[in-house]
This record gives C-alpha cells, sequence and structure tokens, in this order.
C-alpha cells in the first residue's frame, strides 16, 4: 500500500511538473507584464529599469525556477485585478464550484446507472429507445445551449426557477458557503446542475449500457443463469459490479473535465465560481490568476484521478493495492 | 423410466434471411444414474445439445419443436420461472472453460451461497456449512479460507473442482458437462475426470459428458452418442462403439486417435471438416468426407438403423459390415412385418424405426 502511494506521488508530481512548465510558457507570452502594472505614461528607461528588477530579462530557466519555487511555498502570484494573492481568490470561488460539480455528480450518477442498466436489458423496449435517443440529443446540444433553454424555459416562462447567482449560501467553515442547507440554495443550484451534467450523462448512461451488453453475453452471466439465480441478482451483482470497473476509470477522468467545463455553465448562470472567474480573468489579461487557475485545475485533475484509481482497486479483487508497486 | 427423454429435438438460430438449423431432429433416452457421452468435431452440435436441455440457448437459437422429457416435465416448454428451479436444482452445468466461468468480482462464497440461496430457504450461515462439505468432497483443501477468496486465486483445476463442487450443492439428478476439462493441463485433466467419476458413482448422479476425447468417453461413460453437423449419426453402448464403430465417421474418428498410429507414422485423419450450418450438404452431411459415399449418399439422409444395441444412420452400413465379413443383419427396429426382400425396401422399412424405437434404446 505504502509503495503504491509513494509511486502515485512520483507521478503525480511527473503531471504537476509538466503542467506547472506550460502554465508558466504561457505566461511569458500573454502579452506584456509592465503594461499591466504600470499603463503607458511609463518611459522606456523606467521600464528597462522594472523589468531588470522583477527579473523579466533572466533566462527563461532561470524566471521558471524562480516561479517554481514560490508556488512550491504557496505564492502563485499577485492577481493584477483583485490585488491579492491570485490561490487566495480562486479558493474563495472553489467551493461555489465545488458544489456544482458535485450537484452535477449527483444527477450522473443517481440517474446513468439505472438507465444504464435498463437500456442494456432491453435495448429494443420502447422506453430504451427514447434514452437513447436523447442521450444522443444530450451529447450534441452544448452545454451552453442546454443552459439557456433551460433558463427561457424555467425562469423566464414558468418562472419556476430563479436563472443566476448561487442565492442564499450558509457559511460552514472559511470561505465555504454552502447552497445545500437552504431551500434557495437547493433552487439555484439546480438547473446549473442539470446544464452541467447535460454533457456527461448521456455519455455515462452509453458507457454504462455498452459495457452491461458486454458483461451480459459473459460466460460467468451464462453460468450464473444456469445455476438458478434470479434475474434481478444477476443484473446488479453478477454484471453490474464488473460493469462499474471500467466506468469508474472513465468516471475519475471526466470529474476533472467537468471542473473545466463549469466555465460554460458558470458563465451562463453567473455562478460565482473559478470557471466564471477565469473567464473575466482571460477578459482583463490577469496572467498570474489565468496561471494559478491553471495549475489548480490540473492539480484536481491528479487528486481526482490518484483516488479513482485507489477506488479501483478497492472494488476490483484481482488488483491488490497492498501490494502493488512493490 | 428415462430420467430425461428427448424427441425429435430440433434448434434454429434465427438469421437475417432464414433460420440455420444447428439440431436436426435428435432423438435420445438417459436412465437415472447413467453416464452419457456425446462426442464429435467442433461444430456438431455437441455443446448446444447440452445447453438446449437447460433452456439455456443464446438468441438467436431457439427450440424450433421436439421434447425435452425430464422427470416427467417438459422442459421445452417452461417459461423463465420454471426453467429457474430446475437449473442449478435438479439439473446442474459444468462450463468448459473454469478461468471465465466463475465471476470475478465475487468470492467463492458468495457464488456457492447463492445457488444454495435460489432455491433452498437457508441462513448464511447453514448455506456456507453446505458448501464447505462440498469442497470437502471435491477435496479442496481448508476449504473455510477458500470461501473468502476470489477466483483469481486459485489454479485452473482448483476452479473447476469449485465448479463441480457447485454442480453439486443441491444434490441434482443430472449433471452436463461440456468438455469440462479442455481447459486444463493435461495432468490435472486425469484428476477431475476420475473425480467426476467417483462422484456420480456415489450420489449416483446422471452425467451428460460432451467431449471430443474417444479415451476420456470410454473411461467416463456406459452410453455414447457420435454427433455430426446437428444429428445423432451412430449411439449405443461406449465399449461397443469404441471397440466396433458402424459409421465412417466414427471409424475415422477413432482411426485418428494416436494410439491407433505407429511412433512416426502420420496421424490417420478424417480429410475435410466439419461444414458449417449455414452450408450443410445434402443427403447425409458427411458424403463430401467419406470413402464410401455413394450417388444415393448424396441426396437421402440416411434413417437411423439398428444394429443390436448400436444405432447407426448410413446409407452403406451393412455393405461395409459384409465388407468386413461380420455379416451383421440391419433389423428394422420395432417393425413386424419387416420382410428384408431388397436393399432398398430394408432402408424403408427402417425409416419408421425413428418415430417407433426411440425409447427402446434407451435404458
Amino acid at each position: 500500500m505504502f509503495a503504491y502511494l509513494v509511486k502515485r506521488a512520483f507521478q503525480a508530481i511527473a503531471v504537476m511538473f509538466v503542467i506547472s512548465v506550460v502554465s508558466f510558457a504561457i505566461q511569458d507570452n500573454l502579452g506584456d507584464p509592465l503594461r499591466e502594472l504600470v499603463g503607458q505614461s511609463v518611459s522606456e528607461e523606467v521600464r528597462e529599469q522594472l523589468r531588470e528588477e522583477l527579473g523579466l530579462n533572466d533566462s527563461f530557466i532561470t524566471q521558471y525556477l524562480r516561479f517554481a519555487w514560490k508556488a512550491l511555498h504557496g505564492d502563485l502570484g499577485t492577481s493584477y485585478f483583485f490585488k491579492e494573492p491570485a490561490l487566495t481568490v480562486i479558493f474563495k470561488k472553489l467551493p461555489a464550484t465545488l458544489e456544482l460539480v458535485f450537484g452535477a455528480t449527483v444527477i450522473i450518477i443517481g440517474l446513468s446507472v439505472p438507465l444504464g442498466v435498463y437500456t442494456a436489458i432491453k435495448p429494443n423496449g420502447l422506453f430504451s429507445r427514447i434514452v437513447m435517443g436523447l442521450s444522443i440529443v444530450g451529447i450534441s446540444v452544448p452545454v451552453f445551449l442546454t443552459a439557456i433553454a433551460m433558463i427561457y424555459l424555467f425562469s423566464v416562462e414558468l418562472q419556476w426557477l430563479p436563472s443566476f447567482g448561487r442565492g442564499d449560501v450558509v457559511p460552514i467553515f472559511g470561505h465555504w458557503d454552502t447552497n445545500f442547507l437552504t431551500v434557495d440554495g437547493w433552487q439555484h443550484i439546480l438547473l446549473p446542475s442539470i446544464a452541467l451534467a447535460s454533457i456527461m450523462l448521456p455519455l455515462f448512461v452509453r458507457l454504462i449500457r455498452a459495457e452491461m451488453m458486454e458483461t451480459l453475453q459473459s460466460e460467468y452471466v451464462k453460468y450464473a443463469t444456469a445455476k438458478g439465480v434470479r434475474p434481478m441478482r444477476i443484473y446488479f451483482v453478477h454484471a453490474l459490479k464488473n460493469t462499474l470497473l471500467p466506468v469508474i476509470t472513465v468516471g475519475g477522468v471526466q470529474i476533472g473535465t467537468m471542473v473545466a467545463y463549469t466555465i460554460l455553465t458558470e458563465t451562463v448562470f453567473q455562478w460565482p465560481g473559478m470557471g466564471f472567474m477565469f473567464l473575466e480573468a482571460v477578459n482583463r489579461v490577469d496572467t498570474p490568476l489565468i496561471v494559478a487557475y491553471l495549475i489548480v485545475v490540473g492539480f484536481i485533475f491528479v487528486v481526482t484521478n490518484t483516488i479513482v484509481d485507489l477506488i479501483y482497486g478497492l472494488v476490483n479483487p484481482t488488483i491488490n493495492i497492498a501490494r502493488m508497486g512493490a | 423410466m428415462a430420467l430425461l427423454s428427448v424427441k425429435d429435438l430440433t434448434v434454429k438460430f434465427a438469421m437475417r434471411e432464414q433460420s440455420v438449423t444447428a439440431l436436426d431432429g435428435i432423438s435420445f433416452d438417459l436412465a437415472k444414474g447413467e453416464r452419457l457421452g456425446i462426442v464429435g468435431e467442433s461444430g456438431a452440435g455437441k455443446s448446444i445439445t447440452g445447453f438446449s436441455l437447460m433452456k439455456l440457448i443464446s438468441k438467436p437459437g431457439f427450440i424450433d419443436r421436439g421434447q425435452i422429457q425430464f422427470d416427467g416435465r417438459d422442459i421445452a416448454k417452461m417459461d423463465e420461472p420454471a426453467l429457474r428451479d430446475i437449473r442449478g436444482n435438479h439439473m446442474a452445468m459444468i462450463f468448459q472453460d473454469p478461468m471465465v466461468t466463475l465471476n470475478p468480482v465475487l468470492t467463492i462464497g458468495e457464488q456457492m451461497v447463492e445457488t444454495l440461496r435460489a432455491h433452498r430457504k437457508l441462513s448464511l450461515e447453514e448455506a456456507e456449512q453446505i458448501a464447505i462439505v462440498k469442497l470437502r468432497e471435491v477435496y479442496i483443501p481448508s476449504p473455510e479460507e477458500r470461501l473468502r477468496q476470489y477466483p483469481h486465486e486459485l489454479s485452473g483445476g482448483m476452479r473447476q473442482r469449485i465448479i463441480i463442487a457447485i454442480a453439486l450443492l443441491l444434490e441434482p439428478k443430472l449433471i452436463i458437462a461440456d468438455e469440462p476439462t479442455t481447459a486444463l493441463d493435461v495432468t490435472i485433466q486425469a484428476d477431475i475426470m476420475d473425480l467426476m467419476l467417483e462422484l456420480c458413482q456415489t450420489n449416483k448422479v446422471s452425467l451428460i459428458l460432451i467431449t471430443h476425447d474417444l479415451g476420456v468417453v470410454n473411461q467416463m461413460t456406459e452410453r455414447t452418442l457420435v454427433m455430426y453437423a446437428g444429428r445423432i449419426i451412430e449411439s449405443g453402448r461406449t465399449r461397443e462403439i469404441i471397440n466396433d464403430p458402424q459409421h465412417p465417421y466414427t471409424q475415422g474418428l477413432i482411426n485418428a486417435l494416436p494410439q491407433q498410429t505407429l511412433p512416426g507414422q502420420p496421424l490417420k485423419q478424417i480429410p475435410g471438416s466439419m461444414p458449417s450450418l449455414t452450408n450443410i450438404p445434402t443427403g447425409c452431411a458427411f458424403h463430401p468426407r467419406c470413402a464410401y459415399a455413394t450417388s444415393r449418399c448424396k441426396t437421402e439422409i440416411p434413417r437411423t438403423l439398428r444394429f443390436g444395441a448400436v444405432e447407426v444412420a448410413c446409407h452403406e452400413v451393412e455393405r461395409l459390415k459384409a465388407g468386413q465379413g461380420k455379416a451383421g443383419t440391419g433389423q428394422p427396429a420395432a417393425n413386424g412385418n419387416a420382410s428384408a426382400n431388397g436393399d432398398t425396401s430394408a432402408y424403408d422399412e427402417a425409416s419408421t424405426y425413428d418415430e417407433a424405437s426411440a425409447n427402446g434404446s434407451g435404458s
């Protein structure tokens, strides 16, 4: 177990290194930082002097090492716009995004498993055909369009649900305000969660269906039938457990992707999370904030994938985590 | 009374245009406690026979006609809940490859207990106790520990023993074993066969052993069916079939055994290969590969003739017997006015055999 964790940690460090180099390279090529800092009225000599002082004339490697050293100490630079450390700005926005991703994940897991299993068992039924048809629509229509359509229907026409913002939130600890403790908060998070889930849900329904249909063809399912085991037990114990193994792997990657997809959802719903913040930062050429966002999202990717691999090891008895990496 | 009586069983597979016949009107009986071998090359319909006895043919296969009388009930007409009561309970199956038969994510214990609890009202502890007893019967060391293990932690031979233990859990009347040792090491094959023979004899269980290994059939079974292209072409006492095969195909199978060839000589294989189901030859399906085939073999499906305890479906069998100087007389069974006054009429008389004497051969 320990050896495995160490191995995973080294992999994670390697990935984070690559992400940081790429992010830093972007920073170097996103316009002139001095223009953002001093404006146009400063003479070229003063600029040159500032450049020297800020270390912008050093080689790329020197600059990167300085950046990495600071980053390791929790300093990813200061946001030009907010005049605050970039990480602080992100951590204030992070809970909103994580709650949104959580809401979407609950919807995806809660619906994709029953729908995927059902459409696999009755592939030719009317309901299955409807689900499969809708899933194509869901995958094809972009998130922002789904979101706008839902706002039009549920907020403008029917006036059931609010169209923007987080509504009443309750602080839990630190910067963390939650939507899940007030009715208003629930109402506000519902539409954005559905919008965010609208791409991944059909994907997972189709994935679970495909894996399930393959598992149902396997020898051990036929054998279970030959033993006289009830169909429900065959579907949900024999087949589903095997079906979920590959789904978990894909799911881990998709949770990271979903954090990235929040940029669209949060923008349409004016959701005060870090996706919305990132888009604003791009508009303002707030380079340190952009870089910090990339690194934080990269970090979330690495962490979720590591956790998912560990869960996979727990679900799949043929992988012995305790002995892995040894 | 026979435990199992199959009559005119025909299994088809629905293809896009027309349906393909996988089993063409096979009939046989099996007495209680009797051990029957089904042999033939790959594609002869052996496995489909085994699976259809449990009505476990996967789509697009279906039972087109015929009866499967098991213990007084017709399995061919049963619905799923009734079949579930039979499967694993009164009739158990041992699959071919133990590496893929057990579910990889469930423990041995879970897979044994679920079988018991699918048919009996038992607590978890009671079920586990029965499982442990059965694991002992198949000589699994420290069975208590095995219950907590997953299939991948056990060897192929061990897994097949566990599958045999699962087959015995509910003390079935019939076990169908579909090439149970094909996927195993040669050294383990004999062990598994000995074990199955021992368990069938002590528990008085009927066995249908599907295999292509005539040596195994000789060791394990009392009666044998030889199948070719979805039909039974020869059946009878195993010893007689091995020692004195009548049908050219059976003769070919036995001549092809390595023991029949001197060291250094090439094996005497049957030329050609089993036809595919979509392209079964007319007349006797074996005629393109048969050294004795006549023009009649190409057009007319041979009827089953009875010679003592052996039944053969071949037009030329009498000529063959005569050639061997054994002077066999084809007795068109159960036919009172059978007057063998000429070759053709003898065969015609014999044609009534199928319906009339299918039962007589069984026990």
